[in-house]
This record gives C-alpha cells, sequence and structure tokens, in this order.
C-alpha cells in the first residue's frame, strides 16, 4: 500500500520531448487506469515509475519517498510486461521464484511462497513446466504470480492482456479485478483498450501527446468529456462531433438543413465563437419522418446487442446506435432527433469541453437576448 | 521448393560426389596407410585397404616423436584458448549489447576490426609484445627520456601459447547476434526481480546462450589444435612441443628408412581429438550457429 505522486515529471529523449509535465496523485489501494493512443508516452510515464527509464525533469514520490535516483529493485514495484517477459530457461517455480531467490530467501520458505502464489492464480499443477510449455493465458498468469509474490507495494501493469485473444482477456481482466481487491496493493494500468480502462479503473488518466487530457472516475469522463481528443476516444463508436457555429436568436445549433434547439442561457453564452458540438451515438433517437434530422443510411453494423447505423450529416461521418429491432438497412433515409440535453460543447480552438453556466454570465440578459424561451427537442 | 529438373539435378550431383572424394580421399589414404606394413604401404599401386597393423604403427609414432608430451600440452592449449575465448567473448557482447555507454560504437568496431587481423598478420608485433611484456610501456616512457628495467616475458610458458589467441571477433558476434534477439523486457523483468547486472549475466544470459557456447566450444577447439606458427615461435623448450610441431618428427628423414606408415598413423593420432570433440558437439554445433532457442 503506496500513494504515489507525479510532480511536474519531463521526459525527452535527446532533444525531443516526450512527457511535457505530468501532474497526477494516485491514492493508496487505487486502481488507475492510464489510457491513451500508442505514443502517447503512457508506457513511458509508467516505466519511469517503475524505474525503467530515467526522469529528465521532476519528481516521482513513491508512499512518500523521492525514487528518481533509486534502483527499480529498491522501489517496492512490481511490473507486468506486455509479452510477459518470462524466463524461457525456468520452470514455472524458477520464474516465480526469482525474486525471492536474488533476495536470498531460503529454499523451503522459498518454495512454501510459491506454491501460494501458484495457487491465488490457479497455477499449483503447472509448476514444473516451461514457459514454452504454456498458453497464453498461463503465461500471463506466471508473469502475475511472479508480481504477487514479491508483495510488493504499486503494481504496474503495461498492457498486459493485449497478447491474448478476446476471450481470455475478459476473463483476465476480471481476475486481474478480483486480484487487486485481494491484494489491495496501489495499481497502474496501462492501456490504449477503451473497454479495459472502462471497467478496470477506479480512476482513469486519459492521455494524449505526452500530455494528461482528463483524470477522472471512468464514468465521469464518459458523461463530461474534457475535450474532443477524450470524447472521441472513449465511447465505441466515438462521439459525433461538428464545427459549428451556434445563431443566439433562434437559440439553435444549425446542422446541415436542420436546427437544433438549445437552451438559450448556452446560446447566450456562447455567441460568436466558433465550437464544436458533439453528441454520443447512443443517444441519438430514431424518429418519425419529417422531424430531426435526415440521415441516409450508408452502412449498418450490428453488434447483437442492437444496431449501428453510419451516415453522412453536413458533411461529416455520424454513427448513431439505435435497437437491435429498428428497420434499418443501407439506402435508407431515416430521421434522427438529437437531444439537447445531450449535447457536448467544446472549443473549436482549444478543443476544449465548454462548461455551463460560464462564468460571470449575465442570466437575465441572456434570457432577454434571445427570442425562444424554451426548446422542444428537434426543429425541422 | 518443388522443381523438375533431371539434368540439373544429376550435374549437381555429380559435382557434388566429386567434391566428397576429394576431400575424403586423402583421409582414405591416412586410414589405409596407417594400418599397413612398411613395404605394403611403399607398394605401388598403393593398396585402399586397410590392414592390421595400426596399433603397432601408432606405438611406434607415439615413441618416435614424443607424442605423449606433445598431447598433453596439444589439449591444455586448445581447452585453454577454447575457455578462454567463450568466457571472454561472452562478456564482450555482453558489454556491448546490454550497456549504454558513450563509446560503444568505437568499442564494436574496434573488435569487429580484429577480424581483419588474425595471429598471422600481426605475429611480429605479437611476438615482441609477447617476448617483453613492458615493451609497449618502455617504448613510450622513452619516448619521454624515461627508462624502467622490469623484464617479463612469456616464452615458454602456457600463457603465452594461450594469451595471444584468445581475443576473438567471430565468437564475440555469434553471442551479440544471440543476445541481441532476447527481448528487452527479459532484462527489465530481472532488474525488477532485484537481479544486477552480474546476476543476469550468470542468471539469464550464460543459461540461454547454452547452444552457442557449445557451437563456439567446437569451432575454437578445433581452431586451437591446429595452431601451428604461434606455437613454433613461442616454444623452444621441447617440454612445451605441441602436437602440430611435432609431425614434423614424424616425417622419415631424407635417407632413413621410408616408414609412411608411421607417419600416418601419428598423424591420425594428432587428428583424433578434434574429431571427438565435433562428433559429440555436432548436435549443438548446427543447432547454436542457425536457430535460437527460444
Amino acid at each position: 500500500m503506496a500513494d504515489i505522486q507525479i510532480r511536474a515529471v519531463r521526459k525527452s529523449y535527446g532533444k525531443t520531448p516526450t512527457l511535457h509535465g505530468i501532474d497526477l496523485s494516485f491514492d493508496s489501494g487505487e486502481f488507475v487506469v492510464i489510457l491513451g493512443p500508442s505514443g502517447c508516452g503512457k508506457s513511458t510515464l509508467l516505466r519511469m515509475i517503475a524505474g525503467l527509464e530515467d526522469i529528465t525533469a521532476g519528481e516521482i514520490a513513491i508512499d512518500g519517498r523521492v525514487v528518481n535516483k533509486l534502483e527499480p529493485r529498491e522501489r517496492g514495484c512490481a511490473m507486468v510486461f506486455q509479452n510477459y517477459a518470462l524466463y524461457p530457461h525456468m520452470t514455472v517455480a524458477g520464474n516465480i521464484g526469482y525474486a525471492l531467490k536474488v533476495a536470498g530467501v531460503a529454499k523451503a520458505e522459498r518454495e512454501r511462497r510459491i506454491a501460494e502464489t501458484a495457487k491465488i492464480v490457479g497455477l499449483q499443477d503447472y509448476l514444473e513446466r516451461r514457459p514454452a510449455a504454456l498458453s497464453g493465458g498461463q503465461r500471463q498468469r506466471v508473469a502475475m504470480a511472479r508480481a504477487i509474490i514479491r508483495e510488493p507495494k504499486v503494481f504496474l501493469f503495461d498492457e498486459p492482456l493485449s497478447n491474448l485473444d478476446a476471450k481470455l482477456r475478459v476473463t483476465m481482466r476480471a481476475e486481474i479485478r478480483k486480484l487487486h481487491q485481494r491484494l489491495s496493493a496501489t495499481s497502474v494500468f496501462v492501456t490504449h483498450d477503451q473497454v479495459e480502462a472502462m471497467t478496470l479503473a477506479d480512476r482513469l488518466v486519459v492521455m494524449n501527446r505526452g500530455h494528461v487530457e482528463q483524470v477522472g472516475r471512468p464514468l465521469d469522463i464518459y458523461h463530461r468529456p474534457a475535450s474532443t481528443f477524450v470524447a472521441s476516444f472513449i465511447g465505441a463508436p466515438a462521439m459525433n462531433l461538428f464545427t459549428t457555429r451556434i445563431e443566439v436568436e433562434t437559440a439553435t445549433v444549425r446542422l446541415d438543413g436542420a436546427a437544433i434547439a438549445i437552451d438559450p442561457l448556452v446560446a447566450h453564452a456562447l455567441r460568436g465563437r466558433e465550437v464544436i458540438v458533439g453528441i454520443r451515438p447512443e443517444q441519438c433517437r430514431l424518429t418519425t419522418e419529417g422531424k430531426g434530422l435526415p440521415a441516409r443510411i450508408d452502412f449498418v453494423e450490428e453488434l447483437g446487442v442492437g444496431r449501428v447505423i453510419h451516415c453522412e450529416i453536413a458533411g461529416e461521418a455520424f454513427a448513431a446506435a439505435v435497437a437491435e429491432d429498428a428497420d434499418v438497412s443501407a439506402g435508407d433515409t431515416v430521421w434522427l432527433s438529437l437531444p439537447p440535453e445531450q449535447l457536448h460543447f467544446f472549443d473549436a480552438e482549444t478543443g476544449r469541453r465548454i462548461e455551463f453556466p460560464l462564468p460571470g454570465t449575465d442570466i437575465a440578459a441572456a434570457r432577454g437576448s434571445a427570442s425562444t424561451t424554451q426548446h422542444t427537442g428537434v426543429l425541422s | 521448393m518443388i522443381q523438375r529438373t533431371p539434368y540439373a539435378d544429376a550435374f549437381t550431383y555429380a559435382i557434388m560426389v566429386i567434391g566428397f572424394l576429394l576431400l575424403l580421399g586423402p583421409f582414405l589414404v591416412v586410414l589405409a596407410g596407417a594400418s599397413q606394413t612398411m613395404p605394403q604401404v611403399n607398394a605401388v599401386p598403393f593398396s585402399f585397404l586397410p590392414q592390421g597393423e595400426f596399433m603397432k604403427n601408432a606405438s611406434a609414432a607415439w615413441a618416435r616423436a614424443d607424442l605423449g608430451t606433445a598431447m598433453t600440452n596439444s589439449l591444455i592449449m586448445a581447452a585453454l584458448v577454447t575457455a578462454g575465448k567463450v568466457a571472454l567473448s561472452a562478456c564482450t557482447a555482453f558489454a556491448i549489447v546490454f550497456f549504454r555507454t558513450p563509446l560503444k560504437h568505437v568499442f564494436f568496431w574496434s573488435v569487429f576490426i580484429t577480424l581483419m587481423l588474425p595471429l598471422e598478420v600481426r605475429v611480429v608485433p605479437t611476438y615482441a609484445v609477447a617476448a617483453d611484456l613492458f615493451q609497449p610501456i618502455k617504448s613510450i616512457l622513452g619516448f619521454f627520456g624515461l627508462e624502467i628495467g622490469i623484464e617479463w616475458n612469456l616464452l615458454n610458458s602456457y600463457a603465452g601459447l594461450t594469451l595471444p589467441l584468445i581475443a576473438t571477433a567471430t565468437g564475440t558476434f555469434l553471442y551479440r547476434q544471440f543476445f541481441m534477439t532476447l527481448p528487452d523486457e527479459l532484462a527489465e523483468a530481472a532488474r525488477m526481480d532485484g537481479s544486477g547486472s552480474v546476476r543476469f549475466f550468470f542468471d539469464m544470459l550464460l543459461p540461454l546462450s547454452r547452444t552457442n557456447m557449445l557451437a563456439l566450444t567446437t569451432i575454437m577447439f578445433v581452431y586451437g589444435w591446429n595452431q601451428y606458427l604461434w606455437p613454433l615461435l613461442m616454444v623452444t623448450d621441447p617440454s612445451y612441443k605441441t602436437l602440430m610441431m611435432s609431425l614434423l618428427a614424424l616425417l622419415p628423414s631424407d635417407n632413413g628408412i621410408p616408414d609412411w606408415n608411421v607417419t600416418l598413423a601419428g598423424s591420425l593420432i594428432i587428428m583424433a581429438p578434434p574429431v571427438i570433440v565435433v562428433a559429440v558437439l555436432q548436435r549443438w554445433f548446427v543447432r547454436g550457429l542457425v536457430s535460437s532457442e527460444k
């Protein structure tokens, strides 16, 4: 159990900066997932916590102790690698017990703890095998057992599930979560898979191009993405985004020929600003002909639990999730209603989320300037 | 690849068989001649049929050229050269592959260059150093007008026979290629488990490169065994003579009895140890050179 403080941490390889000042704080016993596309610096950050990469600037403290200059073994971290990195010439028992052997633990004690740890991950019958004779899932378990046996204060996971097939990944995900509840060590888990991130995390850190985009509980991030990057990265299919202008007089957002009425306060606050409007595919509704936005379906994706229709609105690709029994097929024209309370607004220039009410808004004036005082959903 | 080219096939097979016979021919002469009596070995035409005189010829050869001492010396020399090369090149490759040092490329290329400088090319300067170990230091000091009076040479010693032969680029490359196939995570996982670099070398790299080591042992034993020029220069004391030097003593003298059967029996004895080493290790030899067992 240990908390982790990351203060103004930077990393450059030569002259190329990869992390631009990261400030994060992980509580003791928390399960933190760092999510981001490849090349965003998430693995680098993890490896800096582990001690496998030098810290160019800033400091990292584990359990209140600055670890910048400490060797990996002195930091109390254990790490599970993406390709497992098992020792190919050692048996499963040898792999699991290697850390104890290095630490000089007596043989009897070592064997007792190997057996104990193997039981936790369900490998007790495989102790004499070599890694080459194990399946992907079993190798993953060995890698985890190797981390567990050291009783670390911090667990670091570097995309440990990405080499497994889809089904096994779901199982191992559940096991990692259970394991965390059982051991309650602070865990930092790096992934580019948003489903993994959403399901595992107590707290989610979304990274992009060496910056932290947003930190928060998974659902908060899903419901209130802090930027267009987060909005499009979290959620499948991705959030629909449009660059547009708000019409203050009618308090509407214009998309193609159609207009969506919005809160006049919001319209007033956004007057004259170029904004990006977003809506999640799950929030779009099919409506009757003549209402909402018309859209010609390009193709339909079957997901089993529902269908996703792909079409084009205002020159942008648009996706909408509909019920599995919805009568839609490619080539049809459907009418979509976009509930105004589900719209997200982002600054077109910075891509950052715009929250309402904006500070300093004169609410009375705003109401006066808007000609519509109630919104009825979708205007056509 | 499947293709039907009967004439080309026949042609390539013919070349292969001819080449094989050319390689095997001299060896058959040795094998047959070593077991014949003196009149038989000098008979024209030469008979390729082995006879039963090998043990007699062998003991005659053994006594004539004092093969006992030479055999011991050769075994010691080949074993030391092999062990030294296998150990040193593992360390060199370890340093080159796993450590980030500023002059890494300089070291790498300086090892590489020695490939082009085998002992035969640098035999004179190497002999000069072996004959007076402090010679280079003396020259440098002499440049500044200083003089030291230490004398230490490696002539007539096992150290002198083996040390100049131990540095090897081939071995370093063999290890380097293997070490580079190991994933970085292996070293990192070991670091996370608390193992330092020395421990990593002994616990991970050495066991993993077992087949490499055996392949290298095979090559280097034969190399060490076949050394002729260097022992000839280094050794004047007969008690340090190696088998290759004894070959000369086995030849019949110009006007003496032409007992080629004894000579051939002696050379068969000299050939035997490397053949045994290759025969025992050949299974790993191919595997270590071709694939990396992971």
